[in-house]
């Protein structure tokens, strides 16, 4: 029974607001590395894919790199980095959107390099036969096609990208878990706050892969 | 209307189609046959270019296929090609799959598009199909949107890549009797295909093929009576006994 009652769950209720706050930068974050990563990774992928030889080494060279490198120092690179060559400080919000978008490039991009592989060669023919140009078959032939393919994959990938914005509070963004870390601090109850918390990250990454799965079973019908 | 020139392409060491020649005028059936991996479809890719080849020429409507400044996209919009597996966009209904080319290519307005795609339905008799998706529909009937949607374009010619050779044996006659339509309408066609009964009533021509050579080009007639070569002779035999 002690052990309980050392628990005061009450200082959730006047946090709420705050922690929402939190959560909305959380959200825009994923959302804009979501779009922005899926964005810039298809065009790595086509890169890769192209018969142009620099373009592939360079989009395989970025997309390996990225890969290889922890998170968490991309992080805080660019966070340092990006002033130096702009010359004007950044806040941490802006270096931690644009340094997800990158990051997460890298990663779309090798799912939907397998997503445009896999649409049948045929399908570029009948796309090119029909006097598309190249980006005119990509757009209205394949990467519809390889977009619907890897869609329960993209999600997942998602999922991850929601869970790792949590590292941005290394560099001092105020989301979900930053926001957790100073109403834990001016309660004097940071183990409430970070129990809430990881309620909440369960929660929605519980019901985005419930998504994913109904989502799974319906591609699989319609295939 | 189509003027192969002495055309060779190789897969890296390997030669798939060895000195390649013949013409097709404007109006005339060609078909194209042979054993399995003597680059019957490498040939006819080669055609519209969709195949890059290493020596000698194509020429379509007097423009060089072979040219690297040839505008190979609106060279294409003009000449149709058939698949041997059908090959219509899964994403899109039947009527987006015919009207697609139209309006992105061709640059014809929605409606107008729509019409042409209607009326070319009602032609291989799928109007009652217009809003399914493609894999609703039977191969054969999927063959002849694949037809519909060649045609919607107006081409000057169109190249077909054993277009019956995937369906089911109850369905080829259905496709069949669109090509024999349009051959009888004066469409200029080169079709790789086995049907000896479609090449023996519709074709002027036929091509033999084995080993990326083209062994034996002939009147019908001539082909079916006596074949020059013993390959083909062989090949005539082994197809027309089943
Ligand atoms: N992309 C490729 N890379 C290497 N070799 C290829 C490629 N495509 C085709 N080939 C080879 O080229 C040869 C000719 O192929 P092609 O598909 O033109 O034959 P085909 O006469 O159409 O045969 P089929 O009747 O089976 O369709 C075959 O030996 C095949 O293995
Ligand atoms: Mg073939």
């Amino acid at each position: 029974m002690s052990f309980f009652t050392q628990f005061d769950f009450s200082v959730i209720a006047p946090s709420l607001p705050f922690l929402w706050e939190g959560l909305k930068f959380t959200a825009k974050l994923t959302l804009i590395a979501m779009a922005g990563g899926i964005f810039l990774g298809t065009l790595l992928a086509l890169a890769r894919l192209s018969s142009i030889t620099p373009l592939a080494m360079v989009a395989t060279w970025y997309v390996n790199l990225m890969r290889s490198i922890p998170l968490l120092m991309v992080i805080l690179w660019f966070f340092l980095v990006i002033p130096i060559f702009t010359g004007k400080p950044m806040g941490a919000e802006t270096s931690a959107i644009i340094t997800f978008t990158a990051f997460e490039a890298a990663y779309f991009s090798e799912i939907m390099r397998a997503g445009i592989q896999s649409v049948p060669r045929g399908q570029v023919y009948a796309g090119q036969a029909l006097g598309m140009t190249y980006w005119q078959t990509m757009s209205y032939v394949v990467l519809p096609q390889a977009f619907r393919n890897m869609l329960p994959i993209l999600l997942t990938q998602t999922i991850i990208l929601f869970q790792d914005t949590s590292l941005v509070y290394a560099i001092g963004a105020k989301d979900l878990l930053k926001a957790a870390e100073i109403a834990g601090k001016n309660y004097g109850r940071p183990i409430e706050m970070y129990v809430f918390v990881a309620l909440v990250y369960f929660v929605i990454c519980f019901a985005l892969s419930y998504l994913v799965k109904h989502l799974q079973a319906r591609t699989a019908i319609v295939r | 209307m189509i003027k192969i020139a002495n055309i060779s392409k190789w897969y890296g060491q390997f030669r798939v189609l060895t000195d390649c020649s013949t013409q097709i005028t404007k109006g005339e059936v060609v078909v194209v046959c042979g054993p399995s991996g003597s680059g019957k479809s490498t040939l006819i890719k080669c055609v519209n270019g969709l195949e890059p080849f290493q020596q000698g020429d194509i020429i379509v409507n007097d423009i060089s296929i072979g040219d690297p400044k040839t505008n190979l996209p609106q060279l294409r919009a003009h000449v149709g090609m058939v698949f041997q597996h059908f090959e219509l966009f899964p994403h899109m209904t039947i009527t987006q799959n015919l009207t697609i080319g139209q309006v992105k290519v061709l640059g014809r307005s929605k409606d107008e598009a729509h019409q042409r795609a209607l009326q070319l339905l009602d032609r291989v008799g799928l109007n009652s199909q217009a809003d399914k998706f493609p894999g609703q529909l039977s191969g054969g009937q999927q063959q002849r949107v694949a037809i519909a949607r060649a045609l919607a374009m107006d081409p000057i010619c169109m190249l077909f890549d054993e277009p019956t050779s995937a369906l089911d044996p109850e369905m080829i006659n259905e496709v069949l009797d669109v090509m024999v339509g349009l051959a009888n309408e004066g469409m200029t066609m080169m079709v790789v295909s086995h049907e000896m009964g479609f090449a023996r009533k519709v074709a002027n021509r036929v091509i033999f093929m084995d080993n990326g050579s083209i062994v034996e080009d002939a009147a019908t007639e001539e082909f079916f009576g006596t074949p020059r070569s013993e390959r083909a002779q062989l090949f005539l035999s082994k197809i027309l006994s089943h």
